[in-house]
């Protein structure tokens, strides 16, 4: 049964005025930066969200704390905040940068007094016209207030923050892309070695890149302590998160719960969150962390929130933090072909497997949809998708291999490799019939 | 530019498919694989740039911590103790898998594809690849094909996104006009709007896609690869001596590709050098020996046309003595050539008239008689001193080197220059000077003082003393040649003299004609012999061979014109030389021709000048005659022979033994290889490059004179034959030292500017009107119009706008043309092109003068 514990990320959302710094003020706003920037120093910041052990929630569930401790030493360095959401179905971040900006500012502030960083940047979705316009606002006022810019709230720490707008790509999300795109060149995911950011980031200096939501979460951590935070969860999964639940649930929407303690089912049953499926239909199967993610069955409603365990029992991932519930009026190829289209059109094209991949499985997804398959596309799905991602298989494992320079590439079999291992029959009645049976 | 990995005593031991190689430390798995015998397949690779990984194409399994993982091999550098398989069914797979989703796109055109026979995907997918695709689906479509600029042309579909001209369009041209477009499958390579591509390098893009997506208009559907023959050259359109492989289909020349050649063009050319080879197609060559009757130039047999000029000369000799024949020109001609013309000009004419430059350059001494750098000191050096012309116009490929070592941090350049240069944005100091006064800006930057407030030549003290800061490093090298033809080389030269007392400076001579320095090196100039050594000093030596020699130092081709203009020199032979075009001032080169009783000229070519002769011998030239030429470095490569020379045209060292026969003398020479022994022999710069030297396998990218066991000091010669002792028993001759350079005496000070002129800069561009871009259809509509930049501030002065047409007066000539503000030009000067076909600066030049002021007034 779902636990109810005091929401972190979204406690004031809902609140009047949230996204000014009225609102913000009104709820306890900047303390959090005060405290830390004139009472603590960097390493009690640091100490406090390695207590936590807060896992980066943008997608690959790093320990921010650690992140943190491998910025390379060097003068300058940078904090990038990546708030280019922009996957389908996902949409957890563009509620936070519309209605709490404020508290995003202030914990990348806090982000950056903590590791000395020289400059902090908050890339934000070209796509979210409002989000851009209130954390415009919001930096402004920042500002005006003294908690960003020269000596901030008195102490001896100065911070510029600047918010830059991407340019419509879903790659610069990608961590490497981002910093790409941010120093003006085409957002292409940068080759590894160096592997982290955190050794050669932003115009080559040391660079800690977090997510919106892991900033959300650091006035909170600083103002109750890392313990507070650790308490919640377990502790290989503390803390709250934010989910988006979408597809065919009766209340779609952003929902913040304990992580570990509860399960997919309470978040797409439970009457606060998804409140069950729509029209008093079956759910055939969801998609447990995003369009790159393996699908699970109604059997796997009960496990945990728990990212060891969707990785390791489930061979899949909470990723982005998106749930997509498909309910059995869903033609489980076109589910899978609108996916697989997705990222055929996000690919940058700088490496090949992913560049013609992509665009090969997204045509031959189409051509079984469509009505044109052969018996042979199934093999060969399975063939192409091997060829971006070696050894991918169903059931799916984590984490996955690849052929391409970043994880775009192994993003695009999932959906095919899940909708063929759960649901072969319906890409044959495709092939069979010569149509889809769905219409 | 990636360079290769040092050479290391330390090697890093790896195990390449169960067998250990050595690699060198920091080297990436595929270089050293391919080093060992393993080649791993690639497309977007290339040793010359940076890796990207972007193909996928080299993946291999490395092992890591977690087991093995395909890793592309392009972008593992080496480390002690890594297993690297290549071979695996894991590792066949990913490198299928690549090539079947590289063809997914793909046209498979390739029996319409020029690239067809000499492709790497081609090769590769029948090397590496599946034998079909399982692709069924309609491939991709793009408008075919699109123009990048009016050399290259791309196929879209063809392309294969391998980033590697756009890689070198940015990172090794620094021209970064091209890029990609667009994103999945749908990108594509393009330029940016109205911004065409064009850079002095696209050529290069060509020869590296490893596809048939780019193509040049000059080969684009001429010829099949498997049609061609080649033979390795080393490039003459300018003086840097990139190798090249020269290709012909039939009796045609149809290609020139860059061979890399580790010390001078790591593979790449420039665009007039890769296309020129349309010029010595042309139809306009002269292939016949012409003899004029009257007006006319009549064909003649060689016989009437030999007769004739041997004839013309020997009476001027016998009418006005042997002073008064002068030979200009010889820097377009291979070693031997040029060797074989100084001796018949010095030992059977009997004249030291012997220019191989044409007043574009600077006095022979300074070119031969200061330590020497190559081009990798340069690009080593802790700091170049550019004291020369815009390397990007006239030298393309050392901009290249220069460019690529200053962008690495392996070089800091101070340029002293009278305008903006291609490499003025690399360099940490650029002072520029006001024309003429380059050897007080020398001077100060030597010796400082000056004071803290004094401005030298125009540039401010502050600058100075931060160039000072700069060269105090020592060790520097000094690329020097003319920064601008409108000012005296004499300036430049006392200014070598004084960089020449910088704690180790040595000098990277930037002369640009063809084998200028090779000419330089074989005695053609006044006051030289043969071997780097000057006339009083090599004339024992010489004298015991050739006999007598001319007793003074001769002229150079300012004074043999003057002379001639005066009607007191009565006889020229213009080598392949085209004074009336070349020489900067150009009334007094047409006077001078029309003022001489009787020309000779040996050219490939009808010229402005050479249309003027009494007798016209056609020559052979480049690609239809074998021999050595010698770069700005002294490096000494050999030339290829693909085709044949047209009609009856003679290699020019023919000409010479068989005019020497005609005059009375014999060379002794009946073969290239019998020059050359005699250069070995005599000139003490080539001493012991034999060519048994010169044909060796690691002579390919040449040998720098002097050997370093050359002799430079005056050494007695103990092989008797050699030092020219004979059967008489006479003493031996001591070899003479090669000549050193003494600065020239500090000249008076150049003219005060007036207020209402502007000081004439003016240099190469590298399309201009010289024969080889006119007659090669490709590059003749490169050439642009004359536009005169000038300061903005002096724009504003003279109430002028930029873009605006104004009418430039100098006491020469008055023209009309486009004036555009720029920055890079000084307060008080004035930069106009030299040498294009409209509105030339060669117009205006008055070369008695030490600079050349002009007035700007409105139309």
């Amino acid at each position: 049964m779902a636990t109810t514990v005091a929401p972190i990320v979204t406690a004031h959302i809902g609140t009047p005025d949230s996204h000014t710094l009225r609102g913000y003020l009104a709820s306890g706003g900047y303390e959090a930066l005060r405290k830390a920037v004139t009472t603590m120093t960097r390493e009690e910041v640091q100490t406090e969200v390695d207590t936590a052990n807060l896992l980066g929630r943008g997608g690959a569930g790093f320990p921010a704390g650690r992140k943190w401790s491998m910025l390379r030493k060097a003068d300058p360095t940078y904090l990038v905040v990546n708030g280019d959401e922009s996957e389908p179905a996902t949409f957890k971040d563009h509620m936070l940068l519309e209605e709490d900006p404020h508290q995003i500012i202030e914990g990348t502030i806090i982000t950056a007094y903590a590791i000395g960083a020289a400059q902090a940047f908050i890339y934000v979705r070209g796509e979210f016209a409002l989000g851009i316009e209130r954390m415009t606002q919001a930096l402004n006022e920042a500002y005006g207030h003294g908690a960003a810019g020269n000596r901030i709230f008195g102490s001896d720490f100065s911070l510029d923050v600047v918010i830059h707008p991407g340019a419509g790509a879903y790659i610069c999300g990608d961590e490497t892309a981002l910093l790409e795109s941010l120093e003006g060149k085409r957002g292409f995911p940068r080759i590894k070695p160096p592997y982290f950011p955190a050794v050669m980031g932003l115009y080559g200096a040391p660079t800690i890149v977090n997510n919106v939501e892991t900033m959300s979460n650091i006035p909170w951590i600083v103002v109750n302590g890392g313990a507070a935070f650790a308490a919640l969860g377990e502790p290989q999964a503390t803390g709250t998160r934010l989910f988006a639940v979408s597809g065919h649930v009766k209340k779609p929407g952003n929902y913040e719960v304990e992580l570990a303690k509860n399960t997919f089912r309470d978040l797409i049953y439970d009457p606060r969150f998804g409140a069950g499926i729509r029209n008093g239909a079956e759910l055939k199967a969801f998609i447990p962390g995003g369009a790159s993610s393996f699908w699970f069955g109604p059997d796997r409603l009960d496990m945990a929130l728990d990212e060891t365990k969707v990785k390791g029992e489930g061979g899949s991932m909470m990723g982005s933090g998106s749930i997509i519930a498909m309910d059995s009026s869903t033609c489980m190829v076109r589910a899978a072909w609108r996916l697989v289209r997705f990222f055929s059109r996000e690919s940058c094209g700088q490496c090949t497997p992913c560049r013609e991949g992509s665009s090969w499985l997204d045509k031959i997804m189409y051509r079984i949809e469509a009505g044109d398959g052969r018996p042979d596309d199934l093999d060969l799905l399975m063939d192409v998708c091997d060829n971006i991602s070696p050894g991918v298989q169903w059931p799916s494992r984590w984490p996955p291999n690849m052929t391409t320079i970043c994880p775009l590439g192994p993003s695009i079999p999932p959906p095919i490799v899940s909708a063929l291992g759960m649901f072969r029959d319906e890409f044959l009645t495709h092939i069979k019939d010569g149509a889809c049976p769905y219409g | 530019m990636a360079d290769a990995p040092e050479t290391s005593t330390d090697t890093v031991s790896i195990t390449v498919d169960g067998k250990v190689i050595a690699a060198q430390p920091g080297e990436m798995i595929i270089a050293a694989a391919e080093r060992n015998g393993v080649y791993i397949p690639r497309f977007c690779y290339h040793p010359r740039m940076r890796p990207v990984g972007m193909c996928r194409m080299c993946l291999v399994q490395v092992k890591g911590p977690r087991g093995f993982a395909l890793s592309p091999a392009c972008y593992v550098a080496v480390a002690e103790g890594q297993e690297v398989v290549t071979d695996s069914p894991e590792v066949k797979k990913a490198q299928d898998g690549v090539l079947e989703f590289l063809l997914v796109n793909h046209p498979l055109d390739c029996p319409v594809c020029d690239k067809g026979g000499e492709c790497p995907l081609q090769d590769q997918t029948l090397t590496f690849g599946p034998g079909e695709t399982r692709f069924v689906e309609e491939k991709r479509h793009w408008a075919k094909p699109i123009n990048l600029s009016d050399l290259v042309l791309l196929d879209r579909e063809r392309c294969i996104q391998c980033d590697r001209c756009t890689r070198f369009a940015d990172e090794v041209a620094g021209d970064p006009l091209i890029e990609f477009v667009g994103r999945g499958a749908s990108i594509e390579v393009n330029t940016f709007p109205d911004l065409p591509f064009s850079s002095y390098f696209s050529g290069n893009t060509v020869q590296i896609c490893p596809v048939g997506a780019l193509t040049a208009t000059p080969y684009r559907f001429k010829a099949r690869p498997w049609d061609l023959e080649q033979v390795e050259s080393t490039c003459t359109s300018c003086a840097v001596g990139c190798r090249v492989a020269v290709q012909s289909s039939g009796a045609k020349l149809t290609r020139y590709l860059g061979v890399d050649a580790d010390p001078v063009n790591h593979g790449w050319l420039c665009d007039r050098g890769r296309f020129d080879f349309e010029a010595v197609n042309s139809d306009e060559r002269v292939t016949a020996p012409l003899v004029r009757k009257g007006d006319e130039l009549i064909e003649a047999s060689w016989g009437e046309a030999l007769a004739a000029a041997a004839k013309g000369l020997a009476d001027v000799t016998k009418l006005h003595g042997k002073g008064s024949v002068a030979v200009i020109g010889g820097a377009r001609l291979p070693n031997e050539d040029a060797f074989a013309w100084a001796k018949l000009a010095k030992v059977v004419l009997g004249t030291d008239h012997v220019d191989c430059q044409l007043g574009d350059g600077l006095p022979a001494a300074a070119v031969l008689g200061l330590p020497r750098a190559t081009i990798d000191d340069a690009c080593r050096a802790p700091v170049v001193i550019l004291l020369g012309p815009d390397l990007k116009e006239e030298l393309p490929v050392l901009y290249l080197r220069l460019r690529a070592a200053a962008v690495d941090g392996k070089t800091k350049i101070v340029e002293l220059t009278p305008h903006s240069t291609g490499l003025t944005r690399y360099a940490a100091a650029s002072l520029g000077y006001r024309p003429g006064e380059v050897a007080l800006l020398a001077r100060a930057l030597v010796e400082g003082g000056g004071g803290e407030d004094a401005d030298v030549a125009g540039v401010s003290a502050a600058a100075i003393a931060a160039a000072r800061e700069l060269i105090s490093a020592g060790n520097a090298v000094v690329v020097l040649g003319r920064p601008s033809l409108a000012e005296y080389g004499s300036s430049v030269a006392e200014a070598a003299g004084v960089l020449a007392r910088l704690p180790g400076a040595r000098f990277l001579p930037a002369l640009r004609r063809a084998n200028v320095h090779g000419a330089l090196d074989m005695g053609l100039a006044p006051g030289v012999l043969p071997g780097r050594v000057a006339l009083a000093d090599g004339r024992d030596w010489f004298g015991r061979e050739w006999g007598a020699l001319p007793a003074e130092p001769g002229l150079d081709t300012l004074g043999i014109l003057t002379t001639a203009a005066d009607g007191r020199l009565q006889a020229l032979i213009l080598l392949g030389a085209d004074p009336a075009n070349d020489f900067p001032d150009r009334q007094l080169a047409r006077r001078a021709i029309a003022g001489a009783g009787f020309v000779v000229a040996v050219d490939t070519f009808l010229t402005d000048s050479s249309r003027h002769a009494d007798v016209v011998l056609p020559a052979a030239t480049y690609a239809e005659r074998a021999g050595t030429t010698t770069n700005l470095e002294g490096r000494v490569s050999r030339l290829g022979q693909k085709v044949t020379p047209p009609g009856v045209a003679w290699p020019d060292w023919m000409i010479a033994s068989e005019l020497a026969v005609r005059l009375g003398g014999d060379l002794g020479f009946d073969s290239l290889e019998s020059i050359w022994a005699e250069i070995e022999r005599l000139a003490p710069s080539h001493a012991g490059l034999t060519t048994a030297t010169l044909s060796a396998r690691a002579s390919r990218d040449g040998v720098v004179t002097p050997l370093p066991a050359a002799p430079t000091e005056a050494t007695a010669d103990t092989d008797d034959e050699a030092a020219g002792a004979d059967a008489t028993g006479e003493a031996p001759v001591n070899r003479p030292a090669l000549l050193s350079f003494a600065a020239p005496e500090r000249a008076g000070d150049v003219p005060a500017l007036d207020s209402y002129s502007l000081r004439l800069v003016t240099g190469h561009k590298l399309y201009d009107s010289a024969t080889s871009v006119r007659r090669s259809p490709s590059l003749a509509g490169l050439v642009a119009k004359g536009k005169l930049r000038v300061n903005p501030y002096d724009l504003d002065r003279l109430g002028l706008t930029t873009g605006g047409r104004i009418r430039l007066q100098a006491p020469r000539a008055t023209m009309v043309l486009e004036v555009v503000a720029d920055a890079g030009v000084p307060r008080g000067s004035a930069s106009l092109p030299f040498n294009l076909p409209s509105e030339p600066a060669a117009d205006l030049i008055d070369g008695s003068l030490a600079v050349n002021d002009v007035r700007i007034e409105t139309t």
